[in-house]
């Protein structure tokens, strides 16, 4: 070994001064060069008149172009794909913020107008024009939420719990994948079965808020279960033995410490749920119709709710057009607003109720 | 002796076959609310098959457009197909590299805010992304329209005469998009957050580049994930029905091009538009649709399930 060494002393001495010297971007090198490629691209769109289209669509083919040419003259080959595909996927990226951003501001900045009292103490009988709100719409659609949650959760919740602590062999496979299946029936199907459904019994034209439900917790039970059976997994299996190891029956298990244990999780999935459903449009317009006067009995007549109340200002908004319209957004507005509402409330549920532990 | 002999069988036989009367309530409640699940399930496709019937049945020159059921369904098939096909090519790569910013690119601490952020797209409801396509997105792209019929004409998707709102099957396809976006990459996401460490390790290890340890390490093991992601992302933009409804102005009949003001219907949004002012056979042929649209869909979310499926059994991750 001692002998190995002399013979080839020079060997490293060409290699090593080639990997010290390897040269490279700076640190933030490669957002300055795609910086750069993105002001190419704002003289040349301002030079052809100013669209903020052409210069998204320019900034990005000059940023990504620019950043694997002089990273290819500089670093080589293999760090300029990486640097192309670094600006390509945070391209992607701030591609998709762009309509969330957009859709925001459009819905507040038209619907903000008509966020006043009178939208939401007034409902649209004998409206023609101006004024007008939307009371009945949003009252129709708590009560038919309501029913839908009032159908969904406790099926939803006990379809959970069979697939968690008694589901096994082949039903337990195959409730597992329709209920998985059953998250993507279209929202219009939905509709179209409860109108079926209930066409049957009382007669073709059929229009009333418990139809609606019934759509809705179609819609509702699959993500129910999906959402619940996940966080019911998560409740660790020593607290069952140790309330088994008590003589604790299995049903007062999964009442007294599955459940509570889970509890935070389970408020979370439902709120979720019932922010996917509370939007739900196609169902409702099928089954439910619209009216202008506020009803609220679900069980008898057509009912307003909220989505389709906007469908219908916009679509067809009276004369003059421009009022209708304006409700229209600010139902939308509203909307927006109870379902990220209920999106936030879902994530402090999850923080302030989740189980307390270590003590 | 045999005190300590019977004692146990007594006390082991009892044990098994006495569950106490909430025991066995409880347990039936919860097998019952499952097996209620499967059976609304049949029961969507029962009752529409049953409500249908009568348009089957019916004489052809009495079905809407008079040629019979099946020449009323075709061009809202491919309708529904096409908006759905324009989705899911615009929002597949876009869904995957957002989902490998997120998961190998972002900085770790805001990364799952980001992920939030996209989340948020699928939260917002799709009435109010038929307002702002309407309102926002179709007239900031009819310049492009225009622009595209003049210089890609002759493209069959770019014939034109380009439409001057921009209602047209491009724009409802690029809502439906950014619809199913958040799906396509809330499941990559997650294929991608799971692939081995140990093989990522390895890559870099042997000097890879990040998108070189991605494309040995991640892509290869995430593939099936994003296959059945696209067609769960699929699935839903095929029955999308209002912000198709109110985005595209229709016209019906069979066309490719994509930037013009007539277009066919897709079957979701062609019922919600008719269906509020229709009775008797109309309602029936529009069930009938509802039905071919259910069976399709089912059709893609069962594949598609398939497949995820299918890889969470060799993943090793579970």
């Amino acid at each position: 070994m001692s002998t190995a060494t002399p013979v080839r002393p020079e060997a490293p001495e060409p290699l090593a001064p080639a990997v010290r010297q390897r040269r490279g971007l700076p640190r933030f090198g490669g957002t300055a060069v795609f910086a750069a490629g993105l002001a190419l691209a704002a003289v040349l769109t301002a030079a052809s008149g100013w669209s903020w289209g052409l210069f998204a669509v320019l900034g990005i083919v000059l940023g990504c172009l620019v950043t694997y040419v002089v990273s290819r003259v500089v670093e080589g080959r293999r760090k300029a794909t990486d640097r192309l595909v670094t600006a390509l996927v945070s391209s992607a990226f701030a591609v998709a913020m762009v309509p969330l951003v957009s859709l925001i501001y459009t819905v507040v900045s038209n619907g903000v107008g008509r966020l006043d009292g009178t939208f939401f103490s007034n409902s649209m009988v004998g409206v023609v024009g101006e004024g007008g709100g939307a009371y009945h719409a949003i009252m129709g659609t708590l009560i038919i939420t309501a029913l839908a949650a009032v159908i969904s959760v406790p099926v939803g919740l006990l379809a959970a719990i069979y697939l968690v602590e008694y589901g096994k062999g082949r039903l337990k496979k195959v409730l597992t994948f329709f209920v998985d299946v059953m998250t993507g029936i279209p929202s219009i199907v939905a509709g179209l079965f409860a109108y079926a459904l209930f066409a049957i019994f009382f007669g073709p034209g059929i229009r009333f808020g418990l139809g609606g439900a019934v759509a809705l917790s179609v819609l509702m039970i699959p993500v129910v279960v999906r959402s619940s059976e996940e966080v019911l997994k998560l409740v660790p299996n020593e607290l069952r033995e140790a309330s088994y190891a008590l003589g604790v029956s299995k049903w007062r298990t999964i009442l007294k410490v599955v459940v509570p244990t889970a509890i935070a999780g389970l408020g979370t999935s439902v709120t979720l749920a019932i922010a996917r459903v509370i939007g739900e449009t196609a169902p409702l317009l099928v089954i439910v119709g619209i009216t202008a006067a506020t009803n609220f009995d679900p069980f008898d007549g057509r009912m307003a709710t909220l989505p389709v109340y906007a469908y219908y200002q916009l679509t067809q908004p009276g004369v003059p057009p421009e009022f209708g319209i304006e409700r229209a957004w600010t139902a939308a507005l509203v909307l927006i607003i109870i379902v990220m509402a209920l999106n936030v409330v879902a994530r402090l549920i999850s923080r302030f109720f989740a189980p307390k532990t270590g003590r | 002796m045999t005190s300590l002999d019977t004692k146990p069988r007594k006390a082991d036989k009892p044990a098994r076959a006495v569950r106490s009367a909430g025991d066995r309530t409880f347990a039936g409640l919860s097998t019952g609310a499952g097996i209620l699940i499967l059976v609304v399930l049949a029961g969507v496709a029962a009752f529409l098959i049953a409500e249908s019937l009568d348009a089957i049945s019916a004489p052809a020159a009495e079905v809407p457009g008079g040629e019979g059921v099946w020449s009323y369904v075709g061009p809202l098939v491919f309708g529904t197909l096409l908006a759905a096909v324009i989705a899911l090519l615009v929002a597949t790569p876009l869904g995957v590299a957002i989902a490998l910013f997120i998961t190998y690119y972002a900085p770790k601490r805001i990364a799952a805010t980001l992920g939030y952020l996209i989340d948020l797209l699928a939260a917002i409801p799709s009435v109010v992304y038929g307002f702002w396509g309407l309102a926002a997105l179709a007239p900031s792209l009819v310049p492009f329209y225009a622009w595209a019929e003049r210089n890609l004409g002759f493209l069959p998707f770019f014939a034109g005469p380009a439409s001057v709102t921009g209602r047209t099957m491009l724009t409802a396809g690029l809502v439906l998009a950014i619809m199913i976006l958040p799906i396509i990459s809330a499941i990559s996401r997650e294929v991608f957050s799971q692939a081995p460490a140990l093989h990522r390790e390895a890559a870099l290890a042997l000097g890879a580049t990040r998108w070189e340890m991605i494309k040995m390490a991640v892509l290869p093991y995430g593939k099936s994930g994003v296959i059945g992601g696209a067609m769960l992302g699929l699935g839903r933009a095929l029955g999308e029905t209002l912000a198709v409804a109110i985005v595209l102005s229709v016209s019906g009949g069979i066309t490719f091009d994509l930037i013009s003001s007539s277009n066919p219907s897709t079957i979701a949004a062609n019922i919600a538009l008719q269906f509020p002012e229709s009775s008797g056979l109309d309602v029936s042929t529009l069930i009938f649709t509802g039905l071919v649209l259910f069976v399709i869909t089912l059709a893609v979310n069962m594949l598609a399930r398939y497949v995820v499926n299918r890889r969470a059994d060799f993943s090793g991750a579970n």
